[in-house]
């Protein structure tokens, strides 16, 4: 039998949706837990623990990782973007989220954010996909609800929202 | 008939909790976090048999941060054992004693200041195992050395008995045909992406237990949880959250809120027990059906259906927790929209070491359709009649309608004609005939589906004992309520008694009062109720919701509306009838002076009680609970089983797949559903179910079982074992299209759709795929059709 001793924490400095916190963490601490439980931000999910729902899925310097399979301590120093991130400072929906409500792409709503995050970085990439893309960069992620057709549909009509507005002159900040 | 002018009721209004769910702000259980609480984590039997001898919890209860390790014997004194809804003397408990009867039952559950802290914890329990021999089937549960599972019961067949209706030797011995089929239907699982949950918080001095859940039920049975947790009826306050998924798997949950009722009970302190992917997958209420079925067909020479018999062992686990409610389920539609005036149900319900079954969407009808439709397509091909002809030939035809079935369950309105003409005519049979034709020269392998089923709606919960003559728990009522409270300044406020499960009640309940006041649903606020000021609410189940509080929703409406009139009547110097309700104001017709605002009027009903009728009480707000619309009793003799899911819908599927003989790769190329489920109450939400169930119905069908070895090992325990379709496993499009007979029952008109695309899709595809492999002479008797199962039929057609 081992005896059980409190592991050491570790320090820990992250930017998550571009604001700096401070975390003392032990070093096996999940980033999903230190995202939900340390910073409040709940927006992210924990569908399975084992990396293959993506209910967990956050941007981790712009590119997809699943939360649940990265410490937070391999966050230490980066940028974090979770769903919180998504809207506007002001509140307003990002295109994204505004397709999936106009396309009734979510139902209960649990795995979405991870669709969401998903989506965001596909555009970004990608911003005229195809419906093959699409199925593509949503493939890992799992939906027990909407059987994908309105998630496709979303992150094809947040496309072209998001085009549309590209293509609006924008006015000087 | 007058065709109502509808404003809201039938438009795809966009649903209430989207903004919140979107922005990353709705509150799910795992997001409930109180002062102090603790996080409970759960010790599980890796033997699927086997005696406890000893467990040790001492340095479990050394590890830093632990405060509580409970074993089933010392969580007896907080909790009872787990309600069950059987006869029988099944006892089962959240956490096991002396005995583990399945791979993944809990043996110790623990509450700490961290999860982290409760896994610790959990490693360092040693638990000595006397290991049993493993019941892994039914035929091994059934041998007479079998060990028993339960010494209470004389065998480990737990439950047994064979019903009659109508002629059934009759229809037998007079059949020119009799077309028999021996089908299985697997074990499978709901999988919400959310696992269940609970937060319970004791605090002694009130004897009040708090319980934050996403279950469901607390409006409906609060009482079974308040048993469980041994605190009074009154002393129980359940809070829903909102849920990420159920399928039926959430009914009751009385795991989690026996793991976390007993360890905030042991530490004073309130404690989240959240499920992880494996506890879910391996020990909760996930699990349906798990059937053999041995059936029959009588069939007339000139293809008329004569009788039906289904004898059915099921694999129920080491557990009887819900009972055969699941047959009683079955027992709605086994005869489908045909004319088949006799027919034998029997079931063997055996106990084997496997988790124990819960709900799943289709509760048990669907492996009837399944079933059924094999049969019928085998009645086609053994008599040459076209498949799609012989099932018109049968059909209940319109005017029959309400139409009495065999066992007594009434089907209420049904034109299964026309959806059958409308599935031929828009799913571009021809074209993919010649397709099949064409591209069976090159080698491939396509077919063409077809499934015309049943789905029943609105349950008045007599199927959950009727196969009983002396049932333990005979309720016969399925209420849903709703309150509409109009505040001093004409905010609108609808309190709901269900939880949102993923469907849509507010939005549903929204377009139906907003329809009532001519107001925008937008400007409705919604407000989901505790079991301390909820009223009675069944929730979501058996495709109930949309039916039941679209009749709660306006029966809310009329009555506010009333008290609203009788006030703006006396207010105006007008009789309540010569009023109109428009745009938000109460007129008085013929005369557009005299009228006054909803808001005005409820400043009056709260504030100013001497200018309202002296006889109306201050306030504007009323409950109405709407009770099952056409609900009633079996006969004592169980030869009618009375109307007891009388609002049924219909749909025809028509898949269409192409099969890799070499690989045993199914594709689904394309895929039209035309349904029938009455009014539609609102399109988009509605396709949106039946879409999501055909892709849950492509998971039975193609993918998802669970898979126990022979020593009753899961291998399937999580989700890279038990295989979920992804975006590349469904087809790039599902069309939905509706017919709609209202049903004469229900407000609206409106019927059940939230199973129907699961309930159809495994057969439909099933039908598929056989079509497709028919120059091989394959018959598709079990799902899933994985690879390896095509692989191995078409290896063993070959001569």
């Amino acid at each position: 039998m081992t005896e059980m001793k409190p592991a050491r924490k570790v320090a820990l400095r992250v930017i998550v949706n571009g604001e700096e916190h401070e975390a003392l963490v032990e070093p096996r601490r999940l980033l999903v837990d230190l995202l939900r439980d340390d910073l409040g931000l709940t927006g992210t999910h924990i569908g399975c623990e084992h990396g293959v729902c993506g209910a967990c899925t956050v941007l981790l310097d712009g590119q997809t990782v699943r939360s649940c399979l990265l410490f937070a301590v391999q966050a230490k120093g980066h940028s974090v973007m979770t769903v919180e991130g998504l809207a506007d400072a002001d509140g307003s929906l990002h295109p994204i989220q505004a397709a999936f409500m106009a396309e009734h792409g979510l139902q209960c709503g649990f795995c979405t954010p991870g669709f969401l995050m998903t989506a965001y970085e596909l555009l970004r990439a990608n911003p005229a996909p195809d419906e093959e893309e699409i199925r593509a960069a949503i493939s890992g992620n799992l939906c027990r609800c909407t059987g994908y057709q309105n998630i496709v549909r979303s992150v094809r009509a947040a496309a072209e929202t998001m085009a549309a507005a590209a293509a609006t002159p924008a006015v000087p900040a | 008939m007058v065709v109502e002018e509808r404003t809201w009721v039938g438009k795809s209004v966009a649903r209430r909790e989207d903004p919140s769910i979107l922005a990353g702000r709705g509150v799910y259980i795992d997001d409930i976090k109180l002062p102090g609480m603790l996080h409970a984590a759960v010790l599980r039997s890796p033997h699927a048999h086997a005696r406890i001898n000893s467990i040790d919890t001492s340095a479990a209860k050394q590890v830093p941060g632990v405060v509580a390790v409970l074993t089933g014997p010392a969580a007896l004194e907080f909790v009872t054992p787990m309600p069950a809804f059987c006869a029988e003397p099944v006892v089962q408990h959240a956490i096991a004693i002396d005995r583990v009867r399945f791979v993944g039952e809990a043996v110790a559950a623990v509450a700490a200041t961290s999860r982290y802290a409760a896994e610790d914890a959990c490693q360092q329990i040693s638990v000595e195992y006397e290991p049993l021999p493993a019941l892994s089937t039914p035929a091994e549960a059934l041998r007479p050395d079998a060990p028993k599972l339960h010494e209470t019961l004389q065998s480990n067949v737990v439950f047994e008995r064979t019903l009659r209706f109508g002629d059934v030797a009759g229809a037998f011995s007079s059949a020119a045909h009799i077309v028999k089929r021996s089908l299985r239907w697997h074990r499978m699982g709901a999988q919400p992406i959310e696992t269940a949950g609970a937060v319970a918080s004791f605090d002694p001095y009130s004897a009040t237990m708090t319980v934050w859940s996403n279950t469901n039920m607390y409006n409906y049975i609060p009482w079974v949880f308040a048993n469980l947790l041994k605190v009074p009826t009154n002393r129980l306050k359940m809070i829903p959250c909102l849920v990420g998924g159920s399928f039926g798997s959430k009914h009751l949950i009385t795991k989690c809120f026996s793991i976390a009722g007993a360890l905030t009970k042991a530490t004073g302190k309130p404690v989240k027990f959240i499920e992880d992917r494996i506890d879910n997958l391996a020990a909760n209420d996930n699990v349906g059906p798990d059937r053999f079925y041995d059936t029959e067909l009588a069939v007339a020479e000139d293809g008329t259906f004569l009788g039906l018999r289904l004898n059915i062992v099921d694999d129920y686990g080491a557990y009887f927790q819900f009972a055969q409610g699941q047959h009683g389920n079955a027992l709605s539609q086994p005869t489908g929209p045909y004319r088949i005036g006799a027919l034998e149900y029997g079931i063997q319900c055996v106990l084997t070491n496997k988790v124990q079954q819960g709900f799943f969407r289709g509760a048990g009808s669907d492996h009837g359709n399944f079933a059924l439709e094999r049969l019928v397509d085998a009645a086609a091909d053994e008599l040459h009649i076209d498949a799609a002809e012989l099932r018109r030939k049968n059909f209940i035809r319109p005017e029959q309608f309400p139409y009495r079935t065999p066992t007594g369950n009434v089907y209420d309105s049904g034109n299964y004609g026309r959806v059958l003409d409308r599935a031929l005519a828009e799913s571009n049979l021809a074209h993919w005939r010649r397709e099949q034709e064409r591209l069976r020269q090159e080698g491939r392998y396509i077919g063409i589906g077809l499934a015309s089923c049943q789905e029943r709606s609105a349950y008045s919960a007599t199927e959950w004992w009727f196969w009983y003559d002396k049932p333990p728990l005979p309720l016969t009522t399925t209420p849903e309520s709703v309150k509409l409270s109009i505040d001093a300044f004409g905010g609108f406020l609808l309190t709901l008694g269900c939880p949102f499960w993923g469907n849509s009640p507010s939005t549903v309940a929204a377009q139906v009062v907003a329809e009532e006041f001519g107001i925008d649903p937008a400007t409705i606020a919604i407000n989901y109720a505790d079991s301390q000021s909820g009223a009675l609410s069944a929730g979501p189940g058996g495709s109930r919701l949309t039916v039941m509080l679209s009749g709660a929703a306006r029966g809310a409406s009329r009555r506010v509306k009333e008290k609203m009139f009788r006030i703006a009547a006396h207010l105006l110097e007008a009789a309540p009838s010569d009023l109109e309700l428009r745009d938000g104001t109460v007129r008085v017709k013929g005369a557009p002076n005299r009228a006054m605002s909803i808001a005005d009027v409820a400043l009056k009903a709260h504030l100013f009680k001497l200018d309202i009728p002296a006889d109306e009480e201050s306030g504007l707000a009323a409950t109405f609970t709407y009770d099952h619309p056409f609900a009633t009793r079996p006969s004592d003799d169980r030869t009618d089983m009375g109307a007891f899911y009388p609002i049924v819908s219909h749909a025809c599927h028509v898949p269409v797949v192409e099969v890799d003989p070499e690989t045993g790769r199914v594709t689904v190329l394309d895929y039209l559903a035309v349904n029938d489920c009455g009014t539609v109450m609102n399109p988009k939400l509605l396709e949106g179910q039946v879409v999501g169930g055909i892709a849950q119905g492509i998971g039975a069908a193609l993918l998802e079982e669970y898979v126990y070895d022979e020593h009753g090992q899961l291998a399937t325990s999580t989700f890279m074992d038990y295989l979920l379709p992804t975006a590349f496993d469904v087809p790039p499009s599902v069309r939905v299209v509706h017919e709609e007979t209202p049903s004469p029952y229900t407000e609206f008109g409106v019927k059940g759709g939230g199973e129907g695309g699961r309930m159809v899709a495994p057969v439909a595809l099933a039908s598929a795929v056989e079509d497709a492999l028919r120059p091989f002479g394959v018959s598709v008797n079990e799902l899933p059709m994985t690879p390896e199962r095509i692989v191995s039929w078409i290896e063993a057609s070959r001569p």
